[in-house]
């Protein structure tokens, strides 16, 4: 089965933990992790629902090959109404928490309620309590896991938690888990926050019995395994550079989202890149990173590790930042850097370093202090409110609002509530950079054009995770397309959604696709567990998820008016670079992607569709 | 002289132990060639193995394997090299 069949519900307002048969009916609709987490969301929560409030639910979800010994089987996601769109959210996690809860015993746990006061939820095998976290509220991530491994005497504990971005309502608060990996994006964070619930400390000795064919599976599993290793990308340039060797060659293609998406081509780029990670430092003569590492069954190794410099300004007499940990990965290291114009690499490292020290997402982070950095220089917001002078390509602006947001200080609080809020509140609203209130990531699309298709369309708010046409369009994975050209790109972008539907809910990562094709993960599927696994059968499993995913945001309001970009992407054009003079074309091609998708002109899935998908 | 040009070559990633080390911080070097060379003349001055230039980028433009080894340049021609990279 690869199946525990058994999820945790958590009542935090009567503080209950009571197990209850996984709905196997569901696995084999909806895959699992995004895909059937999410079913359970819409089938129990109201499409109107306040994200903060007690109704609303938060949900941690593996996948069938979670905690197995697929390549990358170590994900798990958190599925919510996120507060900082008020669409579906689904943040995406490695490490090794997501495994750690499928060897417990669990294949999901559903939060409902809100704790009168600081909970954590520890679970050992078959056991779950609720405990008292009122010690541990106000500390920070890197705080809380040697906390609990204490409380517990327990070396081997996995914990998930927030910092105090979490609790302070940062409403794109992430959960971290293993120190520095994140389920980061939308906030789903904050909802933790708001129900009271600081962590969620797993120890799984029991191990994922019961897949379905033993053997079939180790033969698929090393098959997959070897098409990874023998893949140029996931076998070595993976490895070696992580996701950051896309900062030079993003800029190349001239859609770097530079200074709030003012320019596309950022001249610091080199200085903050992978090449910049691996080079000797002036000052100390060591590289920013030591080395790379895997998340639970990875056998690609894309993490960075990294070290900074501890005569840099932001750590000196500061040696709680010396240690190695999580560096920058490609779109950190946009938004903290690109995004505002800041070339110092252990600046951006640093603020890396608070964002998950205190969990908050530094694509949105960074992202609003572009805008900031923006309001700044026409002169909207002043030193005397920032607390410090704010141009663009300040180093130490970046820095003192990371810590500023981190501990909901000085001007911190308004960083926190996002790009769109804060520009809303000070007048110029069009200076956020964002799409369902969500900010972009490192792709302009006036550079790359398929990528404003899915921005506009994602259904949890501007997201380079839910269709990453980048890797046809740029990097001519599996073929290459013109990224100046909108013709095409409506298919592109649905096979791309579909697509990652499924990865996102088998288990794995997304980043194996870059070698695998759902042919290589419909056998891992085929022998792990039950259903009908064939290509043709998870391409819809795909679309049906995506279209679910829609039904429900529309259902909460969301109407094709927010299918959007920014009025910059639309109406300035890109001023250098091979995009130089062309603005987003997503009028060219909204109206082909919702026929392609069998939606009606408002954006709605036809009575068709939905009778075609068994929605 | 009329026809040499001048072309900035980048190599990125894993090519970058090609150039010399005093280019390799910046991962470029300015070659001055004939106004026929083609992408393998440019690479051959710092023997890159022809197989591992998977992604060419011209002034930020791909150049289809296809027009590798015909396509010419021009002064001030900036020509970017990656092995197969990925990120997200
Ligand atoms: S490819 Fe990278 S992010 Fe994905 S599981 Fe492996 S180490 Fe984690």
């Amino acid at each position: 089965m690869a199946w525990q069949r058994k999820i945790l519900r958590v009542d935090l307002t009567a503080g209950t933990c009571t197990s209850e048969p996984l709905n196997m009916e569901w696995a084999k609709i909806y895959l699992g992790q995004r895909g059937l987490a999410t079913k359970y969301f819409v089938e129990e929560v109201a499409p109107s629902v306040e994200p903060m409030s007690p109704a609303n639910k938060l949900i941690f979800a593996t996948g069938p090959l979670t905690g197995t010994m697929a390549s990358t089987g170590g994900r798990y996601s958190v599925i919510t109404k996120g507060p900082l769109t008020g669409a579906i959210a689904c943040s995406n996690s490695g490490g090794y928490w997501g495994a750690e809860l499928k060897m417990a015993g669990w294949d999901m746990v559903i939060f409902e309620g809100r704790a009168a006061s600081p909970v954590y939820l520890h679970i050992e095998n078959d056991t779950a309590t609720l405990h008292d976290a009122s010690a541990l509220w106000g500390k920070t991530t890197w705080d809380v896991e040697p906390a609990l491994r204490k409380i517990h005497q327990d070396s081997q504990l996995k914990i998930s938690s927030i910092g105090r971005a979490g609790e302070n309502g940062v409403l794109y608060a992430a959960v971290i888990n293993d120190l520095h990996r994140a389920a980061g994006r939308s906030g789903v964070g904050a909802v933790m926050g708001s129900k009271n619930l600081k962590a969620i400390a797993v120890r799984g000795t029991k191990g994922v019995a019961g897949v379905k064919d033993p053997k079939a599976f180790m033969k698929a599993t090393q098959a997959a395994k070897a098409v990874l290793a023998g893949n140029a990308v996931t076998g070595e340039g993976l490895p070696k550079f992580g996701t950051q060797v896309l900062m030079n060659v993003i800029n190349e293609v001239g859609a770097m989202p530079t200074r709030n998406f003012r320019d596309v081509q950022f001249e610091g780029a080199k200085d903050i890149s992978a090449e910049a990670m691996h080079a000797p430092r002036e000052s100390d003569g060591k590289a920013n990173l030591v080395t790379n590492q895997a998340c639970f069954g990875c056998t690609i190794a894309c993490g960075r590790i990294s070290k900074l410099d501890q005569t840099h300004y932001t750590v000196v007499n500061k040696p709680e930042y010396w240690g190695a940990s999580g560096g920058l990965e490609y779109e950190a290291a946009w938004a903290l850097g690109s995004a505002n114009g800041v070339n110092d690499l252990e600046a951006l490292t640093y603020a890396n370093f608070v964002c998950n020290e205190d969990g908050f997402d530094p694509i949105s982070f960074g992202a609003t202090v572009g805008a900031v950095m923006e309001l700044y220089q026409m002169g909207v917001l002043t030193k005397e409110q920032l607390g410090i002078e704010a141009p663009f390509g300040s180093a130490k602006a970046l820095t003192y609002f990371a810590e500023c947001t981190a501990k909901g200080e000085g001007f911190g609080p308004e960083i926190g509530l996002g790009s769109k809020r804060l520009t809303a509140k000070y007048g110029h609203p069009d200076l956020s950079m964002t799409v369902k209130g969500q900010e972009f990531p490192a792709y302009d699309p006036r550079g790359i054009q398929g990528m404003g298709l899915a921005y506009a369309t994602s259904n949890r708010g501007a997201c380079h995770l839910r269709g990453y046409t980048v890797a046809s369009e740029v990097l001519g994975i599996p073929i290459k397309t013109d990224p100046l050209e909108t013709e095409g790109k409506a298919g592109l972008v649905k096979a791309f959604q579909d697509a990652t539907a499924v990865f996102d809910s088998a288990g794995i990562c997304v980043f194996t696709s870059f070698a695998w094709t759902l042919a290589d993960v419909a056998p891992q599927l085929d022998a792990a567990c039950e259903g009908d696994w064939s290509l043709d059968n998870l391409n819809m499993v795909g679309e049906r998820i995506w279209n679910m995913e829609r039904q429900f945001n529309n259902a909460a309001g969301f109407t094709a008016k927010d299918d959007n970009l920014p009025k910059r992407l639309l109406t300035e054009a890109a001023k250098t670079g091979p995009a130089k003079g062309l603005v987003a074309g997503l009028d060219k091609m909204l109206p082909e992607y919702y026929a392609e998708r069998g939606w009606d002109t408002e954006g709605r899935p036809t009575a068709a569709t939905v009778e075609r998908l068994g929605l | 002289m009329a026809d040499t040009i001048r072309v900035t070559l980048k190599l990125y990633a894993t090519l970058g132990k090609y150039l010399p080390a005093e280019l390799r911080r910046s991962n470029e070097a300015v070659l001055e060639v004939p106004a026929s060379a083609v992408l393998g003349d440019l690479i051959g001055q710092f023997s890159v193995p022809p197989p591992s230039c998977f992604l060419v980028l011209v002034n930020g433009v791909f150049l289809p394997p296809s027009q590798r080894a015909t396509a010419t340049f021009v002064d001030g021609d900036v020509v970017a090299i990656w092995p197969p990279v990925a990120g997200g």
